[in-house]
């Protein structure tokens, strides 16, 4: 028996903000940090989990973690300005406090990964999710085979994180491959579906692994795409978002068939959700 | 051998009851409150619903006073179990802000006094044992729901006279209470036989002057049971998980969906029903904000509501979802299907939407 007194998993943490960067006009990065130091300390996740973020007297958000795993004092979250809490958390500055409990959910397959081909294909601020895998593999470079780093914007004034791209298309063998939907005059790369690039990408179809992160539309286009050029299912890797509220499986809001995105997510496997995928409304 | 009945007589109840309250358990029972069964607390045996019968048909509930003089000739009401366990509203945690801007957190103590449930029904406690999976046999175990539910004492009461409506005969999980109660009785024409499930159950017991049962009250018993499993609705016989993961682009989840309105009253009655909202009410006194959780519910637009887009917004979506999960998905989360067969969805919608009569359709569809 379990003692009367236990762990409440639904409540947050005190952190800090100790920088807020301002990405783009509705977009912006806190870097933050448990107050309490053992929490902080104790602290570790892995790419493409997701943390739980609490405005105070507003509520909760599930945001994914965006810095690098390796470097554990600091956990960056960059965030859209969409809803109630986000419009909140878009007005504090360094100092303030907020909530956070984390990390939940299983990330992208890091290690079943290596050795192989990736592919990355990220949609709008769908990059967020896939910052931390890139990070991950630029630290141990040698792991993994070729890289492929595709970001599709609709708009080019929507494109964030020049500098990143600009560092890692200098990796060794690595291709980054921009497209925006609508080009301004400026724009130095391709104007049109992400889709269009995919002659450029460079893999082995046997030994690839595919990760997505973007709207549905655009993860179904890939999909279809990679699976017409007999890459397998079961290695192309989709991450998901649903509604949640309690991120432990129990709310209920993010299932998807027989999955809780919040826990058995939310990177999930094309080839276990497929038929919900192909799917409207699930 | 020990027997596991004995008898015991109908005055005996007051003894019952008297015996939990020494006890210090809060007996929760059954009785009439405005034309329905309802739980609440019970005070005296004389608040039972004696001589009550239900009749329950799609979108219909009513009771009537019938001749018998049985305390439990009736099949259910809205709610058994479930609310004394997944509260439909409390607070998980609060925090306050102070004036430098430091947040803390706090915790209410999950805290329970122990509740007895009185007539608890073989549906509701197959219902609960689903819950038990979802709340306390995960990766993380929900403090509130915990502690109530061992706090929880469960005197049931084997169903003689199951609703229009019922058909927990079909899923498997009644008329009659197999496990997982700690006390069962099975009302007789006169008197009552019952049982412990527990070790509990029979501490309980032996605080009871009971009688050794007759071979013709047990023959009385099990002609009772025979007579509730005879229930007029039933589940298909066709597969229904795999069917349904096959029938997600059916035209007839629009059919269903221009006569459901989506009114959310099939998830409030549903005994296994999980779902819950987190929302966060900033206190009177404006130094705190309460963080709540409540009962919600699929059929509602806000339920699939993410970053501007609803996922669900159609009702048929909604509708789908449901039962898909019910009869479906929920076999791969729990082992099992989510339905025990309390009929409550069916009495409950304002429409009368028969589930039994939905799954039905597909098999008649294909002719599986």
């Amino acid at each position: 028996m379990v003692s009367e007194r236990q762990v409440n998993p639904y409540q947050p943490h005190e952190a800090v903000i100790l920088e807020r960067i301002q990405e783009a006009p509705r977009l912006f990065t806190l870097r933050l940090k448990l107050t309490e130091q053992m929490l902080q300390d104790a602290y570790e996740f892995e790419p493409g989990q997701f943390n739980m973020l609490y405005l105070y007297g507003v509520g909760e958000i599930p945001i994914s973690i965006v810095s690098d795993p390796v470097d554990s004092h600091i956990i960056d979250h960059t965030i859209r300005v969409v809803g109630r809490v986000t419009r909140g958390m878009a007005e504090l500055e360094a100092g303030d406090r907020i909530g956070l409990r984390g990390p939940y959910g299983r990330g992208w397959p890091m290690s079943e990964s290596r050795q192989k081909d990736v592919v990355i294909v990220t949609g709008g601020l769908g990059c967020a999710p896939a910052v931390s895998v890139i990070n991950y593999i630029e630290q141990r470079r040698e792991q993994y085979g070729r890289l492929n780093i595709v970001q599709g914007v609709k708009h080019s004034a929507d494109f964030i994180w020049k500098d990143r791209y600009d560092k890692w298309r200098e990796l060794p063998d690595t291709r980054v491959l921009l497209a925006a939907d609508v080009g301004e005059p400026l724009w130095p790369w391709h104007v049109g579906p992400v889709t269009s690039l995919f002659d450029q990408l460079e893999f082995d179809p046997d030994n690839v692994v595919v990760m997505m992160c973007g709207p549905e539309g655009m993860m179904r286009v890939v999909c279809h795409h990679m699976l017409d050029n007999r890459v397998p299912a079961s290695q192309l890797f989709l991450s998901m978002e649903r509604n949640m509220q309690c991120a432990i499986g129990h709310c209920g809001h993010c299932q998807y068939g027989d999955k809780f995105i919040c826990k058995d997510g939310p990177v999930l496997r094309y080839d276990r959700v497929r038929e919900l995928f192909e799917s409207k409304g699930f | 051998m020990k027997p596991s009945h004995y008898f015991f007589q109908t005055d005996q109840l007051a003894q019952l009851l008297g015996e939990l309250q020494d006890r210090g358990y809060i007996c929760i029972g059954p009785q009439v409150r405005d034309g329905a069964i309802v739980y609440d607390e019970l005070h005296s045996i004389k608040q039972l619903p004696r001589g009550v019968n239900d009749a329950q048909a799609p979108g219909r509930y009513s009771l009537k006073t019938g001749v018998s003089l049985k305390f439990f000739d009736w099949a259910n009401g809205a709610q058994a179990i479930k609310p004394l366990l997944f509260s439909a509203r409390e607070k998980l945690w609060q925090s306050r802000q102070s004036a430098d801007g430091k947040l803390s957190f706090e915790t209410p103590e999950p805290r329970s006094k122990p509740i007895a449930i009185i007539a608890a029904r073989a549906c509701d406690i197959a219902a609960m044992k689903i819950q038990d999976q979802h709340f306390l046999q995960q990766t993380f175990v929900d403090p509130y729901y915990q502690v109530r539910r061992k706090n929880l004492l469960i005197i049931a009461v084997n169903c003689a006279r199951p609703a229009d409506t019922c058909f927990c005969h079909s899923s498997g999980d009644g008329p009659f209470v197999d496990d997982g109660a700690d006390i069962v009785l099975t009302e007789l024409e006169s008197g009552f036989l019952i049982e412990a499930q527990s070790t509990q159950g029979e501490e309980l017991l032996a605080g009871l002057s009971l009688q050794d049962c007759t071979e013709q009250q047990l023959e009385e018993q099990a002609s009772i049971k025979a007579g509730a499993s005879k229930q007029k609705k039933q589940l298909p016989k066709y597969d229904i998980r795999l069917r349904l993961r096959h029938e997600l682009n059916n035209d007839f989840w629009h059919e269903i969906a221009a006569k459901c309105l989506s009114c959310g009253n099939w998830t409030s009655v549903c005994p296994t029903c999980f779902c819950h909202s987190e929302n966060d009410v900033p206190e009177l006194d404006g130094k705190s904000s309460g963080h709540y959780r409540e009962w919600d519910s699929c059929f509602t637009q806000g339920h699939s509501y993410i970053h501007g887009i609803t996922i669900r917004s159609e009702t048929s979506q909604r509708y789908r979802q449901w039962l898909t999960h019910k009869f479906s998905s929920w076999h791969e989360q729990y082992g099992r299907s989510g339905c025990v067969g309390c009929g409550r969805c069916i009495s409950w919608c304002p429409v009368g939407i028969d589930v039994t009569e939905m799954l039905a359709n597909f098999e008649g569809r294909r002719g599986v």
